[in-house]
């Protein structure tokens, strides 16, 4: 059953490249804005690493949320999401996969993305490797807690803004150690206690971000 | 001892039955609470010794401590309730979230308003950003975040549950947020009240705040309890025990 509903998943991103293409567009966009608009804290090589650590993931976050709004959208208004709930043996699993998707369509993808990114933004190429664990650790648990906002918002006709009310402070351990971790790399520190926070932190929201969401998919599927 | 625990938890799903119960705690609570108010406000505003250092600028503590303590504990309260709601479907949970929602916001801007005054004379700014000061910050936006989505969702039960759920997320990720901010960032000095430690002071200065935090639960219980009795009584506007006793009242 796990097969066939990633299979599912994965056809549908395949078909579908705006999910992933369009919020790369708006992080690399917004990586332009900061540039032009804050050009002391990008480009000049002054306080550079603390900065750039800081919008680096700052973007991603917001990048991120503007993902989130549409994670079950499309299936809940067509129905599909009723019924994957109801006939799942597992639903858990269901729920589980859709993540993992989610995860797999942004903040993969930012981690794939992240050397270029790092290196617009003013970082040195001896941080890349560093800014891709945090982002890898990291990533998880912003999919995994935006599935929550995500799935109790989903019925509102405008949701967005009241999904970045929900999830942007639950995002805040994990904006302050994956900075931390990009910064302390980029001064030659040791970054293994970031490191192993920001796994922990998805790790915990492994466990319980799934039971939620599916609880609040049952309440925005009744609210139709 | 059991048994009757068990019993309460029964009757506590009938709002009938706290709003007879309650009648009595209000007063009670209020009166504590202007007692304690009075008497903490005078004696630490006026009797109690000034700070050696801050002079007597410290003595915002006695609004500021209280209120960041009553915050938190609102919060969790809610997320408490939201939990008991959700497992055993109780009635009174979701009275309960909505009368004490609006006040945790109000006293986290109190401790927030009162901080920034504090902070102007003994760190030389109106805002700092502070560990301590912005876990207070990120607790208010998770208020701001469950008052959005009442007020979003028009069905009651719906929306008991989807606040329910949210409040329990939100308490869950307190501590996470909070120790995760202090260890970023911090200026502020260390809480002056705890349960397991001694505190850092003579005892002229805090037992005023004692008296002054005790006044700030009775009061919170007295605004929370007032609360969900008016929500009470609109809720269960059609029973027929509400009509009885608003004939009672009127009879008086």
């Amino acid at each position: 059953m796990i097969g066939s509903l990633l299979r599912r998943e994965w056809q549908i991103l395949r078909r579908a490249k705006g999910a992933v293409i369009n919020p790369m567009a708006f992080l690399f966009l917004s990586a332009t804005l900061f540039a032009i608009a804050a050009p002391a804290l990008v480009i000049q090589q002054t306080s550079q690493g603390a900065s750039a650590a800081g919008i680096l993931w700052t973007l991603v976050l917001l990048t991120q949320l503007l993902a989130l709004d549409g994670m079950y959208r499309r299936d809940f208004d067509s129905g599909l999401l009723e019924q994957l709930l109801v006939t799942a043996q597992v639903p858990f699993v269901a729920v589980l996969s859709r993540i993992f998707m989610q995860w797999l369509s942004t903040g993969f993808i930012i981690v794939l993305a992240s050397p270029l990114l790092a290196v617009l933004l003013g970082l040195s190429v001896e941080t890349l490797p560093a800014t891709a664990v945090a982002l890898l650790l990291g990533t998880p648990t912003l999919s995994l807690l935006g599935s929550i906002g995500a799935s109790v918002t989903v019925g509102f006709n405008r949701g967005g803004v009241i999904l970045a009310l929900l999830v942007l402070p639950l995002f805040l351990p994990t904006l302050i150690f994956g900075a931390d971790l990009v910064e302390a790399a980029q001064a030659g520190r040791d970054f293994m206690p970031q490191a192993y926070v920001l796994g922990l932190i998805s790790l915990g929201a492994l466990a319980l971000a799934p039971f939620a969401t599916l609880a609040g998919l049952k309440i925005s599927l009744e609210m139709q | 001892m059991l048994a009757a625990l068990k019993r309460l938890w029964h009757k506590l799903g009938s709002p009938r039955w706290f709003f007879a119960l309650t009648s009595f705690w209000v007063s009670l609570l209020g009166w504590a609470a202007l007692l304690f108010l009075l008497v903490g406000a005078v004696w630490g505003l006026a009797f109690a010794p000034a700070d050696y250092q801050q002079g007597n600028s410290f003595r915002i503590m006695y609004v500021h401590v209280p209120a960041a303590m009553l915050a938190q504990s609102l919060y969790i309260g809610m997320g408490v309730a939201g939990f008991i709601g959700l497992v055993w479907r109780m009635k009174l949970t979701d009275v309960f979230i909505a009368a004490s929602l609006p006040l945790g916001m109000v006293v986290t801007a109190l401790a927030l308003f009162s901080g920034s005054v504090w902070g102007r004379p003994t760190w030389g700014s109106w805002w700092e950003w502070d560990g301590r000061t912005v876990s207070t910050l990120v607790l208010f936006f998770l208020y701001v975040g469950i008052y959005a989505l009442r007020e979003a969702i028009a069905d009651m039960q719906l929306r008991a549950r989807a606040s329910a759920l949210l409040a329990m997320v939100g308490t869950v990720n307190i501590p996470i947020i909070k120790y995760s901010v202090e260890w970023w960032n911090t200026l502020h000095q260390p809480a002056s009240f705890g349960l397991t430690q001694k505190p850092a002071m003579p005892s002229e200065m805090w037992l005023p705040l004692l008296v002054m935090v005790l006044g700030f639960y009775a009061l919170a219980g007295f605004v929370v309890l007032t609360r969900m009795r008016a929500e009470i009584l609109h809720r269960e506007g059609s029973a027929r025990w509400v009509g009885e006793w608003i004939a009672g009242r009127r009879a008086i």
